[in-house]
């Protein structure tokens, strides 16, 4: 980070989520700065929301999020790879059996 | 995929592996520091023109001729705002402060598109800016919704889809102009003749004198280059032009009936140049607007800040 610009303030960033219907999920949309939780809300919905489309909005401090890094994908989500069996083709039902 | 080793070339590799099988990169992927770079230097110069651009329209807002055009200018200006923060945003996921963008800008260390260091003189330039500026900006954009860097990818279809309307309000302005009385007409043509050059430049120094090309192919971060989108432009704006009946100002426009395209005349490098190294008409201006609007908020800033503070400590002082 360049000195000229600390002498700045943007406030914290928070990462916006956006519910489209009521209903669906909150899916992430972008970001935004602010320095509390309100006006994060209000500048995500005038970043997000100009357009209506929106049932709901979340914001969330973006330092709080936690995420699984991409170089331990293969172990870290290895556990379900030779789990057939939480899937329903694993398991064998009769021909002509309906509703199953 | 693993990575095999903790060797660059390796790694070099497989980034070139996910890019050719049509992967998107995440932000915490590994990516080569030259496509971080690359990634940081386009799109906050993105950024910095979606916001430098409101000042030649923002100019307008208070002498819009009737309250329906004032409405949508102002809607369209604050958009520009709204892309210029959807922008930073994915930018900064590449690691670089929103602080850091805003003092390059500032300082003149970090470029937007040219075609803002143009004066808008008249209403109808308003118009122009919107049919034949945003209209460029749509097919630049359009194809950089496929742009291999999630985030930005992500940033272009949200803009893509709200810049139709910027596109549209400005043909009608334009449209209405050509259709009126003859000094309104004649004010349309002005605009159209002004505008018509800058734009074409918009798209970049021709392929075989554009430096970072081949890189930013080979990155699928641009899918397609400069010429191409340029020509896929003229393509699209001429019949437009026809069907308000205006005149492009190219006397050597000419249909190429073998290739279904519309070949145009030489484009002024010179004059490009000039105004990217910071000697066009309005480059100076719009970086004293800039800071100075800048400098205006920092109070805001400031005080929304103090105001968090004092309240954090009033939760504390309580609990």
């Amino acid at each position: 980070m360049s000195t000229a610009a600390s002498a700045d303030t943007q406030g914290s960033l928070w990462e916006v989520f956006v519910q489209e219907e009521g209903g669906a999920a909150h899916v992430h949309a972008g970001s935004v700065h602010a320095p509390d939780r309100e006006m994060a809300l209000q500048n995500a919905r005038d970043v997000y929301a100009r357009r209506g489309r929106v049932a709901s909005l979340w914001v969330v401090e973006s330092t709080s999020i936690a995420a699984t890094a991409p170089a331990d994908r293969a172990a870290f989500f290895e556990p379900a790879f030779d789990k057939i069996y939480r899937h329903p083709q694993f398991y064998k039902v009769p021909r002509g059996i309906r509703g199953l | 995929m693993e990575i095999p080793a903790e060797d660059t070339a390796d790694l070099e590799r497989h980034f070139q592996s996910r890019l050719d099988a049509d992967e998107t990169i995440e932000p915490r992927d590994w990516m080569p520091e030259r496509y971080r770079k690359q990634l940081v230097r386009m799109m906050s110069q993105h950024a910095h023109s979606e916001v430098v651009g409101m000042l030649p329209e923002g100019n307008w807002i208070t002498r819009a001729p009737s309250l329906r055009r004032k409405r949508g200018l102002l809607a369209k200006v604050q958009d520009e705002a709204g892309h210029g923060l959807y922008l930073y945003g994915a930018a900064e996921t590449l690691g670089t402060s929103r602080e850091e963008m805003i003092t390059q800008l500032l300082t003149g260390a970090a470029k937007y598109s040219s075609i803002f260091n143009y004066p808008t003189l008249s209403w109808a330039d308003v118009g122009a800016i919107g049919w034949l500026v945003d209209g460029a900006a749509i097919v630049n954009q359009t194809t950089l919704a496929k742009t291999s860097y999630g985030p930005y990818a992500r940033a272009m279809l949200r803009i893509c889809a709200e810049e139709n309307f910027h596109k549209r309000q400005g043909f009608e302005i334009l449209a209405a102009l050509a259709t009126g009385a003859p000094g309104q007409r004649a004010m349309a043509q002005d605009a159209v003749d002004r505008w018509w050059w800058p734009t074409l430049m918009m798209f970049g120094p021709p392929d075989e004198a554009s430096p970072n090309s081949a890189e930013l192919t080979r990155w699928k971060v641009k899918p397609k280059s400069n010429d191409e989108l340029r020509q896929r432009f003229v393509d699209l704006a001429v019949p437009q032009a026809k069907a308000m009946g205006l005149a492009i100002p190219d006397p050597e426009l000419a249909w190429d009936e073998e290739n279904s395209h519309w070949r145009f005349g030489k484009i002024d490098w010179e004059e490009f140049w000039r105004v990217v190294r910071g000697n066009g008409p309005m480059n100076r201006e719009r970086l004293r607007a800039r800071a100075e609007a800048h400098e205006g908020g920092r109070w805001v800033r400031e005080a929304a800040e103090a105001y968090d503070a004092k309240r954090r400590a009033r939760r504390q002082a309580v609990a």
